[in-house]
């Protein structure tokens, strides 16, 4: 599904990634972990297309097409969907609005039809009920006044009504309490099929009790050090990122 | 020969046609003297500082525009709120349309200027009430010298006007250039209340150059809640001025959609003349290309215990320039005085450009004066989370500005009215969702 070669990136003439290999085929989910400022948002943004980010080299393939001179909104037509660590308020925009026009976007740019509104109510309340969110919030204005929790659910809810092939987790653990952790984990999850991937980014070992993954990664200094199964993330919480970077050595 | 000196001339063959020896005559020669003495502004006035009127003022207008063209319904319904039922005072080219309108004296009159001016069952209501409002300043002067026709609305005591007026002057470039200077009257008395809709449209491309005057009288606990849609031809100008006064109780509210046009220049003077009085003054401004909008607004609190409330919103593209002056005076006696202003803009690129000016004058002690005023860019974090949702960037743009200045349209409470400037910010900015927030 994803596969990336010698990925080099850049900003303000900054290098953060430095040859970057990764490749995730349908149904498996890979874990990317890492200390800070190794480059893992970074990674996220780029493969959805932020532009303040400069590719110097390298390739970005999705299903066998470079994606890599893509804009950011044609990378989500063919499925790419990223889970802000931070996502954006939008005041004067409502969840609901929101995410209808984010649909009818994406089907206009099929060629398709706006979607009907009997169905788009239908799958909006399936989603909402999916990740336990209140009908109340769902007219509030996009993750405006939200907590750390409602705006991370609020991600998932987008994640579930636009069903994407390859959906980046980027610390979507952060700012959640256990309740919220485990209700955003469950619909990740059950969202999960054979035809699509996943890529949770973060810190800690934590989310990676609820959402298992094939593969784990180290990302270090711009480079995936070290690969390894769900083992490693245990190895990792224990013993810290230090006697990796003593590998290295 | 410059416009000023052909005004002057024209005002002996304008005297041939009209009954000088007349209450309003006295009143229109006051008035052209007093223009005659004063001239166009020009940049050095400080409430023209920003906005000059040279570049219009080279045109060689008609004055007294004569050639009658006939206007098909079908090519100008669109201009039109169309989907209600409506009362409409037409004008083409100064004059009026009586197939375009739909006119009444059932209850409330809802007529014209010259027929009010010339009737004697009107005059006590032209005597009370024309020019009483209105300011003796350059452009308003020319406009009273030269008044004989626009819209004549009286609504009488304990009248809910079943349905919107509206008041449309349409020109049609049968002359090179023209001058159209609309003059209207409103008077809602005690406990009434009125709903208008105004639009100024040039069907053509030639110079049309509007200075119009409108004069509303809100009595006690009357409700008056007027739209003007400001969305004409590149080559049309515009200088509308409006002057309210209000009486206890009364509410008045004014929103402004200034989306087209040449040179649009907005005086809107609100005067408070009694207790418990609401003026609200709101405005979506969505610009481009070299297009120029100027908002000067007045709340003038001059009696205690009223309120008023302005929200004007912004968007300025290409090399498009905008003004927004708000004044608020607060007597001395106008304690317990809540003022709110507030004025957002969004520069959509580095060569538009916005005068943005508070002004308030306050010298009551016991009052709430609040104002904000910003001035930013488009957020580029919201931009690109939306379009990683989907939403390319220009929709995502329009829907970002839609958002800004929604807080404006929530408050229209005509559905029609609000459903077609929504239709319009989305022409305006050239995309085709339906913004449904």
């Amino acid at each position: 599904m994803l596969k990336i070669e010698n990925l080099q990136a850049s900003i303000d003439d900054k290098s953060i990634l430095k040859g970057l290999n990764l490749e995730v085929k349908a149904g498996e989910v890979h874990a990317i972990m890492g200390p800070n400022g190794a480059g893992k948002s970074t990674l996220a943004n780029i493969i959805a297309g932020k532009e303040e980010y400069e590719v110097t080299n390298g390739t970005i393939e999705l299903n066998g097409e470079d994606i890599s001179e893509l804009a950011p909104e044609e990378r989500a037509h063919n499925g790419v969907f990223l889970s802000f660590q931070y996502p954006v308020e939008i005041p004067g925009v409502s969840v609901t609005n929101f995410i209808k026009t984010a649909i009818n976007e994406t089907r206009k740019a099929k060629g398709l039809e706006d979607m009907p509104a009997k169905d788009m109510l239908k799958m909006i309340r399936e989603k909402s009920e999916l990740l336990e969110i209140d009908r109340k919030f769902l007219s509030r204005s996009l993750n405006e006044g939200f907590s750390g929790g409602e705006k991370k659910r609020n991600e998932i809810f987008q994640m579930a009504m636009l069903e994407p092939k390859l959906a980046i987790l980027d610390e979507t653990d952060s700012g959640l309490d256990i309740d919220a952790l485990r209700i955003v984990a469950n619909g990740v999850n059950k969202l999960k099929s054979k035809d699509n991937a996943v890529i949770v980014i973060t810190h800690y070992q934590r989310l990676l009790d609820y959402i298992v993954p094939d593969f784990v990664h180290v990302l270090h200094d711009g480079k995936i050090v070290k690969s390894g199964d769900a083992s490693l993330a245990l190895e990792l919480e224990a013993k810290g990122y230090d006697w990796i970077k003593k590998e290295l050595v | 020969m410059e416009l000023k000196d052909k005004l002057l001339s024209s005002y002996v063959a304008f005297e041939n046609r009209v009954d000088t020896n007349s209450d309003i005559h006295e009143i229109r020669s006051k008035a052209f003297q007093n223009f005659e003495e004063l001239g166009f502004p020009t940049k050095k006035l400080e409430a023209w500082k920003y906005t000059s009127l040279n570049s219009i003022l080279k045109e060689d207008y008609s004055i007294f525009p004569n050639k009658g063209v006939a206007v098909e319904l079908a090519d100008v319904k669109k201009y039109f709120i169309h989907d209600i039922d409506t009362y409409k005072v037409v004008f083409i080219d100064g004059k009026y349309s009586p197939f375009l309108s739909e006119t009444t004296h059932e209850h409330i009159d809802v007529c014209l200027m010259s027929a009010a001016f010339n009737k004697g069952k009107y005059k006590p209501i032209i005597d009370n009430y024309f020019n009483k409002v209105a300011k003796q300043d350059n452009l308003t002067s020319l406009n009273t010298a030269f008044a004989t026709e626009g819209a004549f609305i009286h609504i009488p005591k304990n009248i809910e006007v079943e349905k919107p007026i509206q008041i449309i002057n349409f020109t049609t470039g049968s002359e090179a250039a023209t001058m159209l200077q609309p003059r209207s009257l409103v008077v809602v008395e005690e406990n009434s209340h009125v709903q208008i809709i105004e639009r100024h449209q040039s069907l053509t491309s030639n110079p049309v150059l509007t200075n119009a005057v409108t004069e509303i009288f809100a009595e006690k606990r009357a409700f008056v809640d007027y739209y003007k849609i400001q969305n004409d031809d590149n080559n049309a100008s515009l200088v509308d001025n409006t002057y309210i006064e209000q009486q206890s109780n009364s509410v008045v509210s004014v929103h402004t959609f200034s989306f087209g046009g040449n040179i649009t220049r907005n005086n809107l003077n609100f005067y408070q003349k009694g207790e418990y009085i609401d003026s609200i003054l709101k405005g979506i401004t969505i610009i481009e290309g070299k297009q120029h909008v100027d908002h000067h607004t007045l709340v003038h609190h001059i009696t205690p215990n009223c309120e008023s409330h302005q929200d004007y919103k912004g968007i300025y593209d290409e090399r498009s320039t905008a003004v927004f002056n708000g004044k608020v005076i607060v007597e001395k006696e106008a304690q317990k005085t809540n003022a709110y202003q507030q004025n957002n803009n969004v520069l959509v690129s580095d060569k538009a450009t916005i005068n943005a000016k508070p002004q308030l004058e306050i010298f009551a002690d016991d009052v709430k004066c609040s104002h904000g005023c910003t001035i930013g860019q488009l957020d580029d974090d919201a931009l690109f989370y939306m379009q990683q949702r989907g939403i390319p960037k220009k929709e995502g743009k329009a829907l970002l500005m839609f958002a800004f200045a929604n807080t404006v349209l929530e408050s229209v409470k005509i559905p029609e009215v609000k459903q077609r400037i929504t239709e319009l910010i989305a022409d305006k900015l050239k995309v085709k969702i339906g913004f449904d927030l």
